[in-house]
């Protein structure tokens, strides 16, 4: 950014004034630390001055809101046209108990719904499935059939809400069944909003929750993007996460560089179909970031991943619509910084981690409950969560004008800094022929287990800090009430199932099913069948064994 | 004859894919002097109890973030007996609230480690409670 000769001078003159202090200072008053840095370990100066910002191009690196590069935001009245959604996480126990703590949410002030499933309906496995054992409504809500979905819907306007779902190997299956549901309630396709997460790549890469190899995952991917296009246009049909990178213990970098390459990954695939053009559905990619604890860290992480992705799109695809240069996100709160020790703690961490997605610009945000990282949340440890939002949207002003960071010398050169080690990644990746290629050289999910390593080493080592884990610990426990899914809700819920399987027409679903296995083996678009299956009401399980059958079944490599 | 040393495997029983603190783990186990065998993730009791035996390990430690923990755990001890391999140790962690700890214990889990235990304080553990057979 420019500054004068003259600004500039009096920068350098006082900045070695001030050197020679520090000097005289660092004599007597030694620092804390011999070396300062963020949690993830990029190394943080003294002080930052003109000098550190001088090289910046106001008008081509910067800008204002609304206009490439979008650093500032994509919005040109930032919050003060509207605030980011309020989105809180949520599923438990069996499709009616969601309905009810949805409803109550959105009593409460929510803006905007996000599914939690449990882990048999993630990994394609109905209630009933010797691998569902133990699982069934513990982590999530336990979906087998259009009918649970529909009883999840109750009462909520589709055609109103918007709904994220957090589903990635069987996401063709549960927006199916959203689809269904819709049509069911007479709601037009055109009219439903909402996000399907249905990004594989960070599965393999971090999250694990994988059925089919890289290549064929990526394939029901482009499907639901061309399906959205054409007949769902208000939908997200990706979330492109670097939450789950980062809680698998990458770097803010490592979050930032894999979960653009990702992306990049996705748009050639679809572009490579020929079917759309880059502008025909770049809008409707979004993204979703984690806010960790190392507060101007994240807010520079975002303001980076927006400039990039403005240049990846234009640059690198030729987009020409400027809302195919924008990266919409989501944010949540770090679960990896929660700590089950003082659990109330965990209220101040969230806070500070949502203000800086704030400043980051977020356009959704969910905050995590006290109580996460021991149980599914209460619903006054929910309340506390979604207040805190609002706190910070009604009462402390930070969203009174856009980016309000923007200028300061630290913030605008660790945002720079941040943007350089992420494109070396993305070099890199391109180097070795993409991301799967990557993924199957095992260099990320290598790189991600290294940073969670160091990180661990540095904890064990009093380096880095978590109160009430490695300092600051008491004996003084201060217990919270656990949420306890029981055990009937499984049972209840595999009677369901079985009651469905009694009474549908089990010709219609075998013939939905056989349509869907010729489809995968010609490479047609799954989305129209599934639809019709989940209508005729085949099972989650049923379809993704036909996925399985078709595609094989990805196993982990169990790298470490 | 050189000791033999201890053998380990960190197991991931269920469906989560939270491996982070399994892959920790395993590489904080390999370095401090133990041969470690990684499952990775989406392993059935029954993956894991065969496993251990055809891997002649020691000691089986099960790591699971879902609360499938009540379920999977003494699943994989009893499954361990069953196959007349009482004498391989059985460990777990994970997100697993103090009120299962007695059933756990019950099941025959020799020990549990949740949130903020010290990779030093297992590693301990371990020495002290294991002698490679």
């Amino acid at each position: 950014m420019y500054f004068s000769d003259k600004t500039r001078k009096a920068s350098l003159r006082l900045t070695e004034e001030w050197e020679k202090d520090v000097q005289t200072s660092l004599k007597d008053n030694p620092e804390q630390k011999t070396r300062f840095s963020t949690v993830s370990d990029m190394e943080i100066k003294r002080l930052y001055t003109p000098e550190d910002i001088h090289g910046i191009n106001f008008e081509k690196d910067v800008g204002v809101p609304g206009k490439f590069p979008y650093l500032r935001g994509n919005q040109a009245t930032g919050y003060r046209g509207r605030y980011w959604t309020f989105r809180m996480f949520s599923g438990m126990g069996s499709a009616q108990d969601t309905n009810r703590r949805w409803h109550m949410l959105l009593r409460e002030g929510q803006t905007g719904l996000s599914t939690a499933f449990d882990f048999p309906t993630l990994m394609g496995y109905d209630s009933d499935s010797p691998k569902a054992l133990g699982e069934v409504g513990k982590c999530g809500v336990a979906i087998d059939t259009l009918e649970d979905f529909l009883a999840l819907v109750e009462g909520i306007p589709l055609d109103e809400v918007t709904t994220s779902m957090t589903i990635n190997p069987p996401a063709t299956v549960l927006w199916a069944m959203y689809c269904a549901a819709a049509q069911i309630k007479g709601v037009p396709l055109a009219k439903i909003g909402g996000t399907i997460q249905n990004d594989m790549l960070k599965e393999f890469i971090a999250q694990k929750t994988f059925m089919c190899p890289p290549e064929p995952s990526v394939k029901l991917i482009s499907d639901t993007v061309e399906f959205g296009a054409e007949h769902v246009p208000r939908w997200n049909t990706i979330s492109i996460s670097g939450y789950h990178i980062r809680e698998a213990g990458s770097t803010a970098v490592q979050e930032l560089a894999f979960t653009l390459r990702d992306g990049i990954e996705y748009v050639e695939d679809v572009i490579r179909r020929k079917k759309l053009p880059v502008d025909d559905f770049a809008a409707r990619l979004s993204f979703f970031f984690n806010s960790h604890i190392d507060f101007f860290e994240e807010i520079c992480k975002m303001r980076a991943a927006r400039r990039m992705w403005a240049k990846i799109m234009r640059n690198r695809f030729g987009a020409k619509n400027p809302r195919s240069l924008w990266l919409r996100f989501h944010t949540q709160t770090a679960g990896c910084s929660l700590t089950a020790q003082q659990p109330y703690n965990n209220v101040v961490r969230t806070t500070i981690e949502a203000l800086a997605a704030i400043l980051g610009g977020t356009q959704s945000l969910h905050t995590n409950s006290l109580d996460e990282v021991l149980c599914l949340p209460s619903e006054h440890a929910v309340e506390i969560a979604l207040r805190t939002q609002q706190i910070l949207a009604e009462e402390t002003g930070v969203a009174n004008t856009i980016d309000p960071l923007a200028g300061s010398y630290f913030i605008e050169s660790l945002t720079n800094e941040m943007e350089e080690k992420a494109w070396e990644y993305i070099e890199k990746i391109d180097a070795m022929g993409g991301m799967v290629a990557a993924i199957e050289k095992g260099f990320p999910q290598m790189e991600i287990a290294d940073a969670a390593y160091k990180f661990q080493h540095q904890l064990e080592a009093g380096e880095k800090i978590m109160v009430g884990v490695n300092k600051y610990v008491t004996d003084n426990q201060h217990t919270i009430p656990l949420v306890e899914i029981e055990e009937r809700i499984g049972e209840e819920q595999i009677k369901r199932l079985k009651d469905i399987r009694r009474k549908r027409d089990s010709r219609a679903v075998k013939k939905s099913l056989d349509d869907i296995r010729n489809t995968c083996k010609k490479g047609d678009n799954v989305m129209p069948y599934c639809i019709e299956a989940v209508r005729n009401l085949a099972t989650l399980q049923e379809i993704c064994d036909v996925y399985r059958e078709v595609y094989g079944e990805y196993k982990d490599p169990g790298l470490f | 004859m050189p000791e033999r040393k201890i053998r380990v495997m960190v197991a991931k029983p269920g469906l989560d894919g939270h491996d982070r603190g399994a892959r920790v783990l395993a590489r904080y186990f390999r370095d401090a002097g133990f041969e470690v065998v990684y499952t990775g993730c989406h392993q059935t009791p029954e993956q894991i109890a065969s496993a251990a035996i055809q891997e002649d390990v020691d000691l089986v430690g099960l790591s699971c973030l879902s609360g499938a923990h009540r379920a999977l755990f003494p699943k994989v001890v009893q499954l361990l007996r069953e196959k007349g391999a009482s004498d391989i140790t059985v460990i777990g962690g994970g997100i697993i609230p103090e009120q299962d700890f007695p059933m756990l214990y019950e099941a025959g889990i020799k020990a549990i480690f949740t949130p903020g235990a010290s990779l030093d304080s297992i590693v301990e553990w371990i020495k002290t409670n294991i002698k490679p057979h």
